[in-house]
């Protein structure tokens, strides 16, 4: 089990962070930005449940960081995807550049 | 290297590849179904971190939550099977060197820290565990959160359903493509002002 680093698990965090940056500047579609932006919040569970295993043991506060985290992205979702249907049904389009006037 | 640290690399190599192809491939369904594979590759790396709770969690919401929830839209709002336009050839380059140049300094930082792994107390993350400190009201519990994201989950869901709610202009106007103006009332603000004082009126006598 200790064979593998801390540092290499943080690398693949890290990494998978970067991924999920470049998606978020070059997408242009609403959809793929969300898809963009899941990446990044994963990349940050990653990083609370690999700390709280190998440098505190003894506690488990990353485990409910990761708790909450996963509970408030998926309320974040639904209510981006809400938004995203309602931008479709009054502009007939989802890209970002099309999204000008995004008001009740 | 034995078979724990191989599984890791496996893992991660998966997990990179298709988060990288999620964010690069050209059609939006396949799009999302690279999403699905990095995060089912992200569950697994949880199962071989031992902490099964969260795996089976992820799995649940995002695999059986939020990428459904991605599919659905993007069968509502788009033809699936047509390309999307590729982006700007200055866009790509900058975005390129912004994640490299995130990713090297990150590393340096990291590698240059030199984490002491406690390696002592054993790791224990039962579910009981786990249940008992989050509805546990001490001072190491996690009752208020729990309570207040309760709260944010019910306010996300009447938002959700407000936002994406039809009113009734757009079923008319759906109905019927050109909707006729209604001429505007005259004196409103007489109007208004007389109600307000004939209700005042009484009260104050």
């Amino acid at each position: 089990m200790e064979t593998v680093p801390l540092t290499h698990i943080l690398f693949v965090s890290t990494a998978l962070f970067c991924i999920g940056m470049y998606g978020l500047f070059t997408r242009r579609n609403l959809i793929t930005m969300l898809m963009a932006i899941e990446l990044i919040l994963n990349s940050v569970n990653i990083n609370f449940v690999a700390f709280n295993k190998y440098l505190y043991p003894y506690k488990l506060d990353g485990i409910f960081f990761v708790i909450f985290i996963i509970t408030i992205a998926a309320a974040e979702a639904a209510v981006a995807i809400a938004i995203i249907i309602n931008q479709y049904r009054t502009h007939q389009s989802i890209d970002v550049e099309d999204a000008t006037e995004l008001k009740f | 290297m034995n078979a724990s640290a191989i599984i890791f690399y496996a893992i991660s190599a998966f997990l990179l590849g298709s988060g990288l192809l999620a964010v690069t491939s050209r059609k939006i369904f396949r799009s999302a179904i690279w999403l699905l594979f990095t995060l089912v590759g992200v569950a697994a790396l949880y199962f071989w971190m031992d902490v099964n709770f969260i795996g089976a969690i992820q799995i649940i919401v995002y695999v059986g939550g939020i990428v459904v929830l991605i599919i659905f839209s993007i069968f509502l709002t788009q033809q699936s099977g047509k390309e999307m336009p590729r982006p700007m050839m200055k866009r790509t380059v900058f975005s390129i060197l912004a994640a490299l140049f995130g990713l090297g300094f990150s590393y340096n930082l990291i590698s240059n820290y030199g984490f002491t792994a406690n390696a002592t107390t054993p790791f224990n993350v039962s579910v009981s565990e786990i249940g008992t400190q989050m509805l546990s009201t001490t001072s190491h519990g996690f009752v208020l959160p729990f309570e207040v994201v309760s709260m944010l989950l019910l306010a996300a869901m009447v938002g959700c359903i407000v936002i994406a709610m039809k009113t009734p202009e757009q079923k008319q106007s759906a109905i019927r493509p050109v909707p006729v103006q209604p001429e505007m009332p005259v004196n409103i603000e007489e109007l208004i002002i007389t109600t307000i004082t004939k209700k005042e009126t009484p009260e104050e006598v």
